[in-house]
């Protein structure tokens, strides 16, 4: 009887755990399905190459390499610009700051990860574009820079959080070891412990990263929208989600656009996919270091 | 149990009351036109219980090819109907009828502080194709143009497409915003920046330009004065009757469809 009610209760949780992987195969075959016909007609490397993005015209031109590209830019100006913010936030908090100042700044930036990203959006709007034409002498307030500096708002507190149970992780015994060989306290972060977390640092900046690329309303709302090569920072760029959220709610079903769209979202699955698998290589590899990793 | 049995007698007697065949009508057609006809759609089937509408969009071409082949009741359109399309619908018995519901007028705004208070359809086009590149000009400070633009896949560019650029390219340079508001937002925030709005969008934060001398209004909209202006059609197949009658005197009613028609920034038909 007994027996039968643990098994019951693991049988349970298997299906639960199972439907989540479920719905993950779900997405990904409906993905491909809505997203592949597209290449029937067009080719990808067109498609991933292709210069212009006018998908109303008739014939549509489906060149995303524009999109692509500000994609790119967008994640690597906010990561670095949010790489240091939070690893330098998480070595303070975790290193050297007194448990007073830590029990108040650590709340403060997870409750940066709790803010709406259509509220950070709204920010870039009205506080960050004016401040970018007036000052900078942007064009436009909505571009390459506005969205990376917003999108870095938003990934400093995954890559704070991770970065710090990192350095959480490096042993006690490793900077003791360090002040005991007569190394400052600055040298024992920069050269003992910081080195000893790096891997779980790497996750951090990955997670971050793969974060940023996939956000969409902040992108949507002040990354400009101009499906061109940015020549400057200060250049309106157009994101992949931005233009999935802007076009997807009016395009035929089923038209080309429509599947162009969804193979769009197909780029953007497996880049992500691909910063998910790099970060867990790196965390991988900082499991088995343990403090023999030196 | 008791209690579930005489819940079930009531709704046997409820569904046998009402009518045997509740009315079904399909719409389909142009995505300009839908807001306008799903707000309405909502309201009239609040009041309408026994008619269900299903309404989608995809595009004035395809609500009439729909429309032609006997596959929906009522095509929603931008334009009128064309030639060839007119002799498939002979040929399938179907007499396309046009009713005019709305007329969709879209006005370029700038920057409050621009100087610059009409441009031409020309200029319009030159500035939107990339060809015109900073304001002086067109008669404004020496600054560089900040174009802003619809979402292509919007009804406002398929507008704007058609009757400004006349079906040329609109720059890549061009930021697209996915809404009216977020180029209402966009321009009142950029001294350098021109962009368009539908006429019930028009606000006090931006300055909307007059366009070959006339001034937008829902007046000059309706008497086609306006050049960016265009109705906006539904196609029935014969005079609209039966179900279809009711929904089209509700969209044409002043106190009913035509407000949803200024809600969703169209200008009203004159009565």
């Amino acid at each position: 009887m007994r027996l039968g009610k643990e098994d019951c209760i693991r049988y349970l949780l298997a299906a639960v755990a199972g439907s989540s992987l479920l719905a993950l195969a779900g997405i990904v075959i409906f993905l491909f399905l809505e997203g592949l016909p597209l290449f029937s007609t067009h080719s990808p490397l067109d498609f991933l190459g292709g210069m212009l993005w006018y998908p109303t015209e008739d014939p549509g031109l489906f060149g995303i390499f524009p999109l692509l590209v500000a994609s790119l830019a967008v994640t690597a100006l906010s990561s670095l610009l949010a790489v240091p913010l939070g690893v330098m936030t998480a070595v303070y908090l975790n290193e050297l700051a007194p448990p007073a100042a830590r029990r108040i700044i650590k709340p403060f930036v997870e409750l940066l990860a709790a803010l709406p990203s259509v509220v950070l959006g709204f920010l870039g709007m009205v506080v960050v574009a004016p401040f970018l034409q007036d000052y900078l002498g942007a064009a436009s307030g909505l571009n390459l820079l506005n969205a990376a500096l917003v999108l870095a708002i938003m990934s400093v507190p995954t890559i704070c959080s991770v970065s710090e149970d990192a350095l959480h992780a490096v042993p006690r015994s490793l900077r003791e070891a360090s002040l005991a060989l007569g190394a400052t306290r600055w040298q024992t972060i920069y050269r003992v412990v910081v080195p000893a977390a790096l891997s779980g640092i790497g996750t951090a900046v990955m997670l971050g990263m793969s974060r940023a690329i996939g956000e969409t309303m902040v992108v949507l709302m002040v990354a400009g929208g101009a499906a061109m090569l940015p020549e400057s920072l200060l250049d309106p760029v157009r994101p992949m989600p931005a233009s999935i959220a802007a076009e997807m709610a009016e395009t035929p079903f089923r038209s080309e656009h429509y599947h162009a769209l969804f193979a769009i979202g197909i780029v953007l699955f497996l880049l992500t996919l691909a910063f998910n698998i790099v970060a867990s290589r790196i965390a991988e590899k900082h499991r088995m270091a343990g403090s023999s990793g030196l | 149990m008791k209690f579930a049995l005489l819940c079930a007698a009531a709704v046997t007697a409820v569904s046998l009351a009402a009518p045997v065949a509740a009315g079904d009508l399909t719409i389909n057609g142009s995505t300009t036109v839908l807001p306008v006809v799903q707000k309405a759609g909502e309201a009239f089937m609040a009041s309408h219980p026994s008619v269900h509408l299903s309404i989608s969009g995809g595009g004035s071409g395809n609500g009439i090819k729909a429309l032609i082949e006997k596959q929906c009741d009522i095509a929603m359109s931008s334009r009128d109907i064309q030639g060839k399309e007119k002799t498939a619908a002979e040929k399938n018995g179907v007499t396309p009828q046009r009713t005019a519901i709305a007329v969709d007028a879209i006005v370029p705004v700038v920057h409050p502080d621009n100087k610059v208070s009409n441009l031409t359809v020309q200029q319009l086009a030159d500035i939107y194709a990339g060809k015109i590149k900073n304001w002086k000009d067109v008669g404004g400070d020496d600054a560089k143009i900040v174009v802003i633009s619809r979402d292509t896949s919007s009804g406002t560019f398929e507008s704007w497409h058609e009757l400004i650029m006349k079906k040329t390219r609109v720059t890549p340079a061009a930021l697209m915003q996915a809404s009216n508001g977020a180029v209402s937002q966009a321009v009142a925030k950029n001294r350098n920046a021109i962009g368009y709005l539908g006429l019930g969008y028009l606000n006090s934060t931006v300055k909307g330009l007059s366009v070959n001398g006339v001034k937008a209004s829902a007046d000059t909209a309706l008497s086609r004065q306006w050049p960016i202006a265009r109705e906006l059609y539904i196609f029935t197949n014969g005079a609209p009757a039966g179900d279809a009658k009711l929904f089209v005197d509700y969209l044409l009613a002043q106190d009913k469809g035509q407000k949803d028609v200024r809600e969703v920034g169209f200008v009203p038909l004159a009565k």
